[in-house]
């Protein structure tokens, strides 16, 4: 059900079923029929660790979304609520309790937080008077989540707004326990490496939580050799840019929200010869996304200019196969081809939605409004004008283009630019108040406090050096068969991706300087290995790293680092982990302050 | 040796025997007549209370604990009410069921540790019978009340008290009762006269055993075997009814012509017997009876008690402590008389290498021949771990090993874990320990809890010996027992804090896995909390040292190491604590040292108590943040004055923060609101909280021109802006004249390939050709393009001589019609390019 979990180097799938085999045991707890209801936020991540099939087998007869008011009607034993550890969902989980019919047969009361219990919490249910209604209160640890065979996901929204603006490190405290959890599963990870604060921190927690469990450590060969923790602000400029991989354009433009797009659906209406175009669907396409699709998995991490002749490629080889049924003469031929036929079928369908997909994308691509975008970026990113009031920002916000594209490209150029100059930054800010609204000034201070938009200070500008030591622009970019991990935005190489590349080879203390310009020290840790367990290694044999974006990770960057994997002379397998996975717009979005407007 | 058999009597085909386990250290005067007794299973203590009917405070009835061997554990005279029942939990606790429902809780050392009730109801009708029972849910309580009525606990660390439904036409006590374990629920079996029903939680169903002889008129005993899978039941016509606990399967029925009442019965099975029986006693008399219908006699000594076991069942009166066992398979291969098993051979086989005899080599043949000299090893290893004589351990294990030296790939492990195992197992049965078990047992009952046990018992060091031996994992085995030593050693009062600090962090060191929070907590209880600081100061575990530390009252020290945990969550708890524990000042002072808790606090406030927000700002003169707070909190109102007064407390603060630019933009908000209201005032239009760009918009498309005029100056928008502005609202609304105009009135800053675009995207290209001739030479093909002038698109660009805008119209042409323009194009590429 989960096979493509299982493919890769590290079997992902251990995970998964420690978190499956954890759910079960808590709902067996609860015997009896039993209703769940959900934080709403919950159900996308959860559906990565089980469907609903699971929880039937478990008598899970019911599935409500957490209200106010009252738990609706149901005949069940147990309600069981799944929930963060939030006060306000605490307030509205009291709600429900008190208002329970008290003349209808009892139904007992469960809690399950996610992914931590909360003593905060529980003390507020104490003031609400409820707290001892429940049966059971119980934690489902979940911090990572596996998303596809080298990547999990903590599926934290707010990560980087909490950590980066708020000085909330709860994120960061459950970033360490996930990674202690996968250590259990996979053995103790021997290296750590990191750069910024919260990777710092994160590593502190680590060590002090493996201090706290010394003893219990588990006998498991390491699966990873190396950790790498990488803060987000460490590298602002890569989520500003727009991805130009196929998988980073749909998410751009579209949106993946927990391995599923919704794509408008005019272009994957069924056309049955017969029926016209009578009723097109209006509810959206919802497409899963990982590697369990064949072609998916082929394409999705090209530059999207490479995926057409892809598609193509492909499409020859699926009629060829289909053409080979005529060769099928003797009987063990033909029912050798018809076992055939439903793989054959499925990749038909995933060439067909790839195709449809690829042309709602190619429309935007070719669009000139994309094109002066992404020329804008692009000088940016190689440090044309960027201390000047930039024309084409001025004219989007003339034309009062959506707010976040301009934000994104304001960014941009002040992270390009290591801060604007007060004239030209107090001029964008007016501009924008003027445009968007006056509201706008508190996401404007806060993109200020990140740093992603600031006044040059006296230092000079260090973004040159830093492009040129770590070969950020590389102006040959190679769509088609790349050469170099540029091509994921054809020619800017993410510099996350390529601190974590010269970390592999030749090692950071070639670039001691730059990581002095980049913000956050920078460090090593090693931890002690049980005796026995030191990894003999065969010849050619790859090392694997996990790369840990604290913050964030764009599928570009994604697929920058799946690149280097799969480079012959790599020597490194990456895993990726992340706190949430993320675009421009949906990080922007997050460090958004958005006061509900009252109208008179 | 050759005595082996001397103890072993035939049952069917098989074998029992009994085993003398220890003479008793005890000594009892009166044997064990007007006692209660309960002995644990798993060669658990014994408790003993004389003559618990006695009542007169002059001379009250002594409880004495005792080890398996007879050793004193404890002794002290019972105060408390009259005791129906003693029995044993699973961590070694005694329980002593009080007549009038009380249950008190005992440790091994016969120090009180709590009390729980079986219920208000026993009160008058008072317990009559009870029995203490062990499933894998703990230890469970069964009590009868002189109502007849019973109430039932599955487990008293998780007490829930169960009342089962009355039992049709019983009266007073039941003739015998059991408890039983199915389909993971504790249910009675209780027998009235020669009824039998089944008790559980809501139903009551009458049963019928098959196959009970029809003689017997009342069933008078029953037992129910360890693993509560099988049933006996013993009638008043003497017969014994064997068979399954769920009433479906006749085993046996044996007659024992024996009519009075047993005082005991127990099964006496092994996991995998094959002679399984119920051994059933009466005075000085003791009965084994065979499921093969074969019985054993044999008579009593003294008064005793049966203590079934899971392989056995073990024997005890006032000298005596013996074990009944069927002859495990292993053994009675290899020592039954003549017996040509490959064990029996490779033992004598041994017995004649010692002699240095040839004959050694003839045994050895013999079984090398028939190809068994594994199984023969194999037999030899197991025996050893069934015998309870140490030489005869040795001599099997000898033998084996022996056998071994002629075997190549042998695994090894059997034979090391059982040495290994029957060191741990001689050492505990040793009498000054008195801890008889079996090797089934002791494999049942894991080293884990054979470790605890040992614990309970303050046995310290031979915990940690057998934790080494085996190499338990630490944390699970020596450290465990040193904290349970420590927690132990804090309660020594006489000893000073200081010392008693040194000595256990000397003695635990950093070993793995010691939660020193644990055992502060103890000490905390005990009343010594210097001790409790003290110990917790070696805690490595930061988030565990919180929750005491708070009981402690030392808040302080709490929050930091909450801080260090690096768990939020923990901080916010121990915040909360202080904020109800400290005055106001003393709190944000508190805070103000703690950056992390400060903006955990911070954030809590935002969502929960913002007016507490405010005063946070304050105290710490954050300006800037006090100005966004203001901002945020005038979008709240609805209220035009109010949201007024809030922006302008706002400006304040952001002047206060020198922060200009923000003093300034809401300035601006200000006089845009004020613009706004005004607007409303004069004109009816409704258009407040609109952006300034919004509301030019509105003005320009209700053809408020001068309106706008005013705004545009007065808000300093640039001109590219306005331009833009102007452009796009007039095209909106399609006022082409007043858009010639405005394009005319002066030279536009944003130029005019906008006026071309804005008016095609309005599909007016007739307006849009006015102004293809004024836009810059760059963009001539594109506005030619734009408006579909493909021949004015390409004079331009051949006048420009682009190559690239001459692709771009090609493309653009189609073959058949613009055949003449593309001959054109194409000749004027061929020279754009020779160029």
């Amino acid at each position: 059900m989960a096979s493509h979990l299982s493919y890769g180097r590290v079997n992902l799938n251990i995970l998964r079923e420690a978190a499956r085999k954890e759910l079960r045991e808590f709902l067996d707890k609860c015997a009896g029929s039993k209703a769940i209801v959900w934080d709403e936020y919950l159900t996308g991540p959860f559906g990565l660790i089980a469907q609903y099939s699971l929880l039937k087998e478990h008598e899970v007869e019911k599935m409500f979304t957490l209200k106010a008011g009252r738990v609706p009607t149901a005949d069940v034993k147990n309600i069981i609520f799944f929930v963060r550890p939030k006060l306000e969902l605490m307030d509205i989980i009291a709600e429900n309790v008190m208002s329970e019919d008290k003349l209808q047969p009892q139904r007992e009361f469960h809690i399950l937080f996610v992914p931590r219990r909360s003593l905060l919490c529980e003390q507020r249910l104490k003031e609400q008077g409820v707290l001892n209604s429940f049966t059971n209160i119980d934690e489902y640890i979940l911090d990572l989540i596996p998303y596809d065979g080298d990547l999990l996901s903590m599926e934290s929204e707010s990560a980087f707004r909490e950590c980066y603006l708020e000085n909330d490190q709860t994120s960061l405290y459950h970033t360490a326990k996930g990674l202690m959890t996968l250590q259990a599963l996979y053995g103790t990870i021997p290296q750590i490496f990191g750069k910024g604060e919260c990777a710092r921190h994160v590593a502190n927690m680590m060590l002090r939580m493996k201090r706290e469990f010394a003893g219990s450590q588990n006998q498991i060969l390491p699966v990873f050799d190396t950790l790498l923790l990488l803060d987000r602000n460490v590298d602002l400029l890569t989520p500003l840019a727009t991805q130009l991989t196929y998988e980073g354009l749909i998410d751009e433009i579209y949106g993946i929200t927990n391995g599923y797009v919704k794509l408008p659906p005019e272009k994957f209406a069924q056309k049955k010869p017969g029926e016209g175009g009578k009723d097109l669907p209006t509810e959206p396409k919802k497409l899963q996304l990982n590697s369990a699709e064949e072609l998916y998995a082929e394409i999705r991490d090209k530059n999207f200019n490479a995926v057409g002749a892809a598609l193509s490629k492909k499409a020859k080889i699926i009629s060829a196969a289909f053409e080979e049924r005529h060769n099928a003469k003797t009987v063990g031929e033909i029912k050798q081809f018809v076992s055939q036929l439903p793989h054959m079928q499925a990749a038909r369908t995933s060439l067909a939605n790839h195709t449809s997909i690829a042309e709602l994308i190619k429309d935007i691509t070719t669009s000139e409004v994309f094109f002066d975008n992404l020329t804008v970026e692009q000088e940016f990113m190689t440090g044309v004008d960027t201390d000047k009031v930039n024309t084409y920002i001025e004219d989007c916000i003339a034309q009062k283009d959506p707010l976040i594209k301009i934000l994104r490209l304001v960014c941009m150029q002040s992270v390009c630019n290591n801060g604007l100059k007060q004239k030209v930054l107090d001029f964008y800010k007016r501009e924008i108040l003027q445009t968007y609204g006056y509201e706008h000034i508190l996401t404007l201070n806060n993109l200020e406090k990140i740093g992603l938009l600031k006044p040059q200070t006296s230092t000079r500008n260090n973004y040159p050096t830093i492009r040129k030591t770590l070969k950020l622009w590389m102006e040959d970019a190679n769509e088609q068969n790349p050469n170099d991990i540029s091509y994921v935005y054809s020619g800017y190489a993410p510099l996350s991706v390529r601190l974590t590349q010269v970390l592999t080879r030749p090692g950071w203390r070639s670039i001691e300087e730059v990581l002095k310009m980049l913000p956050g020290p920078h460090f090593e840790e090693r931890q002690q290995l049980p005796p026995g367990l030191h990894k003999k290694r065969q010849q050619g044999e790859n090392r694997t790293t996990l790369v840990f974006f604290l913050g964030g990770v764009t599928y570009a960057e994604i697929a920058a680092l799946r690149f280097l994997s799969q480079m012959e002379d790599g020597g490194t397998e990456y895993i990726i982990a992340a706190t949430k996975l993320i675009n421009g717009t949906s990080w922007i979005k997050s460090l958004m302050d958005r006061p509900e407007v009252q109208t008179p | 040796m050759a005595f082996v058999t001397a103890n072993w009597n035939p049952l069917g085909e098989n074998f029992y025997r009994k085993i003398e386990l220890y003479e008793m250290g005890w000594n009892l005067k009166d044997g064990l007549r007007d006692c209660l007794i309960a002995a644990a299973p798993y060669g658990g203590p014994i408790a003993l209370l004389r003559e618990p009917q006695r009542r007169s405070p002059s001379a009250r009835p002594q409880l004495e604990i005792y080890s398996a061997s007879g050793g004193t554990l404890a002794s002290f005279p019972w105060k408390s009410g009259v005791v129906r029942q003693l029995g044993w939990t699973v961590c070694d606790d005694l329980l002593c069921i009080q007549e009038d429902g009380t249950v008190l809780v005992y440790d091994l050392f016969g120090s009180f540790k709590r009390h729980f009730s079986m219920g208000n109801e026993v009160g008058q009708s008072q317990v009559v019978e009870a029995k203490v029972f062990h499933s894998p849910y703990g230890t469970g309580v069964a009590i009868v009340t002189g109502a007849s009525r019973f109430t039932l606990a599955t487990n008293i660390d998780d007490l829930k008290l169960r009342r089962l439904p009355e039992v049709p036409g019983l009266q007073g006590v039941p003739s015998c009762w059991a408890v039983l374990m199915q389909d993971r629920q504790s249910k009675l079996l209780v027998a009235s006269g020669a009824d039998l029903f089944i008790l559980d939680y809501g139903t009551c169903t009458a049963v019928n055993p098959p196959g009970l002889s029809p003689q017997a008129t009342s069933i008078i005993h029953m037992c129910v075997s360890f693993s509560y899978k099988y049933l006996a039941l013993f009638t008043d016509s003497g017969h014994v009814w064997m068979g399954s606990t769920n009433l479906r399967e006749k085993l046996s029925e044996v007659e024992t012509k024996v009519r009075n009442p047993p005082k005991q019965m127990a099964w006496c099975r092994r996991p995998k017997s094959q002679q399984p029986s119920v051994v059933i006693m009466w005075d000085r008399y003791l009965l084994v009876v065979g499921v093969c219908k074969d019985t054993i006699p044999y008579h009593l000594e003294d008064d005793s008690v049966l203590i079934p076991e899971l392989d056995s069942v073990r024997i005890i009166n006032a000298t005596n402590h013996e074990l009944l066992q069927e002859v495990p398979a292993a053994c009675e291969e290899i020592f039954k008389i003549a017996s040509m098993a490959p064990g029996a051979l490779l033992l004598e086989a041994h017995k004649e290498y010692e002699k240095e005899s040839q004959k050694a080599d003839e045994y050895l043949r013999e079984i090398k021949e028939q190809n068994l000299l594994g199984e023969a090893v194999r037999q030899c290893v197991e025996a050893a771990g069934n015998e309870h004589e140490a030489e005869t351990q040795k001599t099997l294990l000898r033998a084996a090993s022996f056998g071994k030296c002629f075997l190549s790939n042998f695994p090894p492990e059997p034979f090391v874990s059982m040495c290994r195992d029957l060191r741990v197992l001689n050492a505990v049965r040793d009498y000054t320990v008195g801890i008889p078990l079996t090797h089934t047992q002791f494999k049942q009952m894991t080293v884990q809890v054979l470790t605890d046990r040992l614990v309970y018992r303050k046995l310290y060091p031979l915990a940690i010996e057998i934790c080494r031996y085996l190499k338990t994992p630490e944390y699970q085995g020596v450290s465990r027992v040193l904290k349970h030593w420590a927690c132990c050693k804090v309660q020594q009062k006489e000893e000073a804090d200081e010392v008693i600090a040194r000595t256990i962090s000397l003695k635990l060191g950093d070993a793995a896995g010691i939660s020193y929070s644990e055992i502060a907590n103890k000490a905390y209880e005990c009343g010594r909390t210097e001790l409790a600081i003290k110990l917790l100061e070696f805690e490595p575990r930061s988030g565990e040292q919180v929750p005491l530390l708070l009981r402690m009252k030392r808040s302080q020290l709490a929050l930091s190491k909450a801080i260090e945990s690096g768990d939020t969550d923990l901080v916010y708890t121990v915040v909360t604590y202080l904020k109800n524990e400290m005055n106001r000042g003393d709190f944000f002072m508190t805070l103000r040292n703690q950056p992390v808790a400060l903006s955990l606090y911070r954030q809590f406030c935002k969502h929960q108590e913002q007016d507490t927000l405010k005063d946070l700002f304050n105290q710490d003169d954050d300006h800037q943040e006090l100005g966004n707070f203001y901002v945020k909190a005038s979008y709240k109102e609805k209220r035009l004055e109010a949201r007024m007064s809030l922006l302008q407390s706002a400006v304040d603060e952001y002047n206060k923060a020198k922060n200009e630019f923000a003093a300034k933009a809401t300035e601006e908000e200000m006089r845009l609101l004020r613009f706004q209201r005004k607007l409303e005032e004069d004109k009816g239009e409704c258009i407040q909280g609109f952006s300034l760009h919004d509301t030019l918009s509105t003005l320009l498309s209700l053809g408020l021109h001068k309106h706008a005029e005013q705004l545009y100056k007065d808000f300093r928008v640039p001109d590219k802006r306005y331009w833009w502005l102007k452009l796009t609202a007039l095209a909106d609304k399609a006022d082409w004249e007043e858009l010639e105009k405005f394009a005319k009135s002066k030279k536009s800053p944003i130029g005019y390939m906008p006026f071309v675009e804005e008016c095609v995207k309005r599909s007016n290209k007739f307006e849009a050709k006015k102004y293809v001739s004024k836009v810059t030479p760059e963009q001539k093909v594109k506005a030619h393009l734009a408006v579909g002038d493909l021949e004015g698109a390409a004079d331009a660009a051949i006048e420009r001589r682009n190559e690239g805008e001459i692709s771009t119209i090609l493309s653009r042409c189609s073959p058949t019609t613009d055949r003449l323009l593309v001959e054109r194009l194409n000749r004027a590429k061929t020279t754009a390019t020779k160029k």
